[in-house]
């Protein structure tokens, strides 16, 4: 990953999502209007977020199978910008339901799934906070990452059954992706997915190696 | 492996029974938390009848399953560690945390028809939703308060890694219970009964899995 070729890439992708997306032609719709764009800023911060939790939960495994501390740092440090981008999600996504919902916060499974994320990753935190020992911090920490996601999946498919959706597409509202995500639309959608999941690994990348320099130099005498 | 487990199981009940303050100080918590909920809201309607049940088995399951493993001596566990294998302890522990959950929350559930009225039309059905409820909240929290005894850390903690989990858990079995309480039709009710059951069966797959690197040091 140390190659320099998707870095110009996701920069590319991200230039041409915040150009095209604000430009390209969309859709007229009721009620959303140009607030349909949000799609291209909105809707990849969960992309991205759910990519790197998973990023995370497989570098937990990896640390449970090989004691690898390096592994552990790849875990956690995915995680925090795994928390940074659902952070960002949360905050496009309020924003934007204040004008087409009329409410920054009204109970939909989509929010409610991701407070649950947002809750589990800062008890893991906090869980790593507590601890100063590092192959203990890694050893539990990455059991809970894993006990915790493995067991998040389910709940986030469950939670949608249990209260009705206000997100376009489901409970009867005009949706993205049924009938009216163009295929203008779909020409800045893909590419800003790509570009904001390579954004958020480059974020994860760089943390990792300054925590990995960190590491060394705390335990070089 | 079954004998082991057994007399595993046997000596957490035992010492549960020799040392009959900590059995009745969570019994007494029962006791007050209940008379706490009847103080504020008197006898609510069914369906928060129905919430306010299972926001006391969430706390009530707190209480008492930390006992499992934060009573422990950290010290013991190297004990234990040379006498049986850690599914075994795991084990164990949860059924012994489902069977004091058991009883504390048949307790609640008395208390809960005494003070704040008695909504349910199938008693039955909800007696083993709240069976099921129990075992559900003491897998989750039995694991967890094992990662709570490991970091040296406090039930505060093991509650702030389990309210996540615990919600949708929540919500499932008061959702399940709402059948037990107002006659409704509720499509897709034995679905969401295996999946719970699914899950229960996840959490404590998860453990015996994870346990192990828990165990170590």
């Amino acid at each position: 990953m140390r190659q320099s070729w998707w870095k110009v890439v996701c920069v590319l992708l991200l230039g041409y999502t915040v150009t095209g997306g604000i430009l390209l032609p969309v859709p007229a719709l009721d009620i959303i209007n140009e607030t349909i764009r949000n799609l291209y800023f909105h809707v990849p911060m969960w992309f991205t977020m759910i990519i790197l939790f998973l990023v995370s939960f497989i570098y937990a495994i990896r640390y449970l199978r090989s004691g690898d501390l390096k592994h552990d740092i790849y875990s956690a440090e995915f995680t925090k910008v795994g928390i940074f981008f659902s952070i960002l999600g949360m905050l496009t996504g309020m924003e934007w339901a204040k004008y087409t919902w009329g409410a920054a916060w009204s109970n939909d499974p989509k929010q409610l799934g991701t407070a649950i994320c947002m809750l589990i990753y800062f008890a893991y935190l906090v869980l790593r906070g507590g601890m100063k020992d590092e192959e203990k911090r890694a050893k539990i920490s990455s059991v809970y990452n894993v006990f915790a996601f493995a067991l998040m999946i389910p709940l986030l498919w469950i939670l949608p059954r249990m209260v009705d959706s206000l997100h376009p597409g489901s409970g009867g509202n005009p949706g993205f992706n049924t009938y009216d995500l163009d295929a203008d639309m779909r020409m800045v959608f893909y590419p800003a997915v790509i570009g904001w999941i390579l954004l958020g690994v480059w974020i994860s990348t760089l943390r990792i190696r300054l925590s990995i320099i960190t590491h060394h130099r705390e335990n070089s005498f | 492996m079954a004998s082991p487990l057994f007399s595993l199981v046997k000596k957490d009940l035992l010492i549960e029974w020799r040392q009959k303050h900590t059995l009745f100080g969570v019994l007494l918590y029962v006791g007050s938390t209940v008379f706490a909920v009847y103080m504020m809201s008197g006898q609510p309607e069914t369906k928060v009848w129905n919430a306010l049940f299972w926001i006391t088995q969430l706390f009530v399951a707190i209480n008492s399953v930390a006992k499992s493993f934060l009573q422990e001596h950290p010290n013991r566990f190297r004990y234990y560690f040379t006498l049986v294998n850690p599914a075994s302890f795991l084990l164990a522990k949860m059924i012994y945390s489902i069977t004091l959950m058991l009883v504390v929350s048949l307790l609640s559930l008395a208390l809960f028809s005494v003070l704040l009225g008695f909504p349910i039309v199938q008693t039955g059905l909800f007696i083993l939703i709240t069976a099921t409820g129990s075992i559900s909240l003491s897998a989750v929290f039995t694991f967890l308060s094992a990662i709570a005894a490991r970091a040296n850390q406090n039930a505060a903690l093991m509650a702030i890694l389990g309210f996540p989990i615990a919600t949708p858990v929540l919500m499932m079995l008061s959702n399940l219970a709402l059948k037990a309480i107002a006659p409704v039709y509720q499509p897709g009710w034995w679905t969401l009964a295996g999946v719970l059951l699914m899950l229960d069966l996840l959490i404590v797959v998860l453990g015996i899995i994870l346990f192990p690197f828990l165990w170590q040091e």
